[in-house]
């Protein structure tokens, strides 16, 4: 097995350079292979496929419900999103409605995944470009959440806990305490990032008018998420085309004109404090009721019914053994995850197992933007413009 | 909404789960693709996504899938073309999204569709030297031993 991918050095002055794909700043493994003239890029090959591992053909094979736990490990920092985006896109081939509180967990669970997805790309992006106390910051606070997915989902990143029609269970006693003391306490922790950052003459002399790229050629490389917004374009699914409940919810969709690593990081800095203000609104409102749907051929059936209930326990048997069926169908279902759009596309042909998934990669789309933002710029800032699109290569390659 | 598009250009349309998809005439699809990101009563600018369906056995057997965003109008649509299986390509939409490099890569590599004026088409996921394309459905779950 190779991948060949090569770049022959131009007659004069320019040679190659290979970047990774075992390079800490890479944030994962992602091949560059740099055309340089001197300090300054004549061109860039990214070069991925390292870690694919045929998630949308495995899919193919599986029943839907055993389709969520693959579906974290694609973007492993947000979890929750992508679990999100796949729920949703088969409830809609379904035709199925969720209870209220169902939604509001899932509004909730969705954004402290962002937070944490923000916070390990704000650690890491700091420290690749020498800034390595925000680094031990950023991991105390998602060490945190961490344990608050821990204690909901049984695992700290592969949470897979939504289910199609609702959640997988209620959560623990003091789950909804914990994690309104995190919640309260998140602002003052993003003033201490900010404050080892955004002030300091070294983080905005490498950050400002670095990688810059305009709205247009965002727009026509695919780009979307924090990249979008910090280019000055003002869009973002959960405001303009809600999904799950986000319509209840006030938040602001921060933007920024400048469209460098400086705006991106700002976008996501403002993005962290309105994550924090749905969070706390969905703890203030949230629900009482069930977290299932009323569809007991879809989602599993009480523990306790089973024991006293024949139905239940044959519905738990069926829906285990045989998966339920989707009618046929074709739905692309995208979300806001904290990269950018992350799509859905799920075919049925009226079976237990989907006959296609397809996942609109945010990190995939992103990467393209890498050559148009370092081009004819110096080497040195291609780490800043690696961190700054805040790619996963679990994301990139599926 | 299909203004300027030829008439024999659409071959179906369908309106499912409050989304729009439409199929394409192959031989149109650039022209189509470019007036529905340039008129300003559609303006889908953003390709969101492009993949293909492979519904082997039958026949045409591929089916290439574009989503289009519009942001400025916040919506959606999906615009289907179908091949046959012998020899499957089509015109690449490289020359008027830059963007559709990577997907359209992805799609030659997974199903081995061939996009005729891509500017690099080289498998992108899957090792260079590897046999088959690994998203047909005749290529089995478990790969070749």
């Amino acid at each position: 097995m190779q991948h060949v991918a090569t770049l022959e050095a131009g007659e004069d002055r320019t040679m190659v350079l290979n970047m990774g794909p075992q390079h800490p700043s890479t944030h994962g493994v992602l091949r560059l292979l740099l055309e340089i003239d001197g300090e300054t890029i004549v061109k860039i090959v990214p070069d991925i496929g390292f870690l694919h591992t045929g998630i949308e053909k495995t899919y193919e094979a599986k029943f839907y419900q055993q389709c969520i736990p693959l579906a974290d490990r694609m973007d492993y920092l947000a979890p929750f999103s992508n679990e999100l985006g796949f729920c949703l896109a088969v409830e809609k081939l379904l035709g199925l409605d969720i209870p209220k509180r169902a939604v509001w967990m899932r509004v909730l669970l969705t954004e402290l995944t962002r937070i944490n997805s923000h916070l390990v790309w704000l650690g890491t992006h700091a420290m690749d470009i020498g800034a390595m106390t925000v680094f031990l910051y950023c991991f105390r606070e998602r060490e945190e959440l961490l344990k608050i997915f821990e204690a909901i989902g049984g695992q700290r990143m592969f949470t897979s806990y939504f289910r199609v029609g609702g959640l997988a269970m209620e959560a623990p006693l003091d789950w909804f305490a914990r994690t309104k003391k995190f919640i309260d306490g998140f602002p003052e922790k993003i003033d201490e990032y900010e404050g080892l950052l955004t002030g300091n003459p070294i983080w905005q002399a490498r950050t400002k008018g670095v990688a810059q790229i305009s709205a247009e050629d965002v727009i026509k490389l695919g780009g979307s998420g924090p990249i979008l917004r910090a280019s000055g374009v003002d869009f973002d699914l959960r405001r303009d085309m809600p999904y799950c409940g986000y319509e209840n919810f006030q938040f602001k969709v921060p933007t920024h004109k400048d469209g460098d690593v400086w705006a991106r990081y700002q976008v996501r800095v403002a993005e962290l404090r309105e994550s924090q203000k749905i969070c706390k609104q969905a703890l203030e409102g949230m629900p009482e009721g069930s977290i299932r749907a009323d569809a007991p051929k879809i989602v599993l059936p009480d523990r306790e019914k089973m024991k006293t209930q024949m139905e239940a326990l044959i519905y738990h048997f069926k829906i285990v053994t045989e998966g339920f069926t989707v009618p046929p169908g074709e739905v692309y279902q995208a979300i806001e995850s904290p990269r950018g759009e992350i799509g859905f596309y799920v075919v049925s042909n009226g079976t237990a197992q989907p006959y296609r998934v397809h996942v609109r990669a945010p990190s995939f789309a992103n990467l393209a933007l890498l050559p148009a933002m370092c081009e004819g710029k110096l080497i040195a800032d291609v780490v800043a413009a690696i961190g700054s699109i805040d790619i996963v290569l679990g994301d990139v390659d599926r | 909404m299909l203004l300027g598009w030829r008439p024999d250009a659409v071959k179906a349309a369908k309106w499912d789960r409050n989304e729009l998809a439409i199929v394409l005439e192959r031989e149109s699809l650039r022209e189509a693709c470019a007036l529905l990101r340039d008129n300003p009563q559609t303006k889908f600018e953003f390709l969101a996504d492009i993949t293909c369906v492979d519904w082997y056995p039958s026949d045409p057997r591929f089916e290439v899938v574009y989503n289009f965003l519009s942001i400025s109008r916040k919506e959606r649509v999906r615009i289907k073309v179908l091949l046959d299986g012998s020899d499957p390509n089509l015109e690449s939409l490289t020359s008027l999204w830059p963007g559709a490099n990577y997907f359209e890569r992805e799609v030659f590599d997974l199903f081995g569709i061939r996009f005729n004026g891509h500017p690099n088409l080289r498998r992108i996921l899957m090792p260079d030297d590897w046999e088959g394309h690994p998203l047909r459905k005749d290529y089995p779950v478990e790969g070749y031993r």
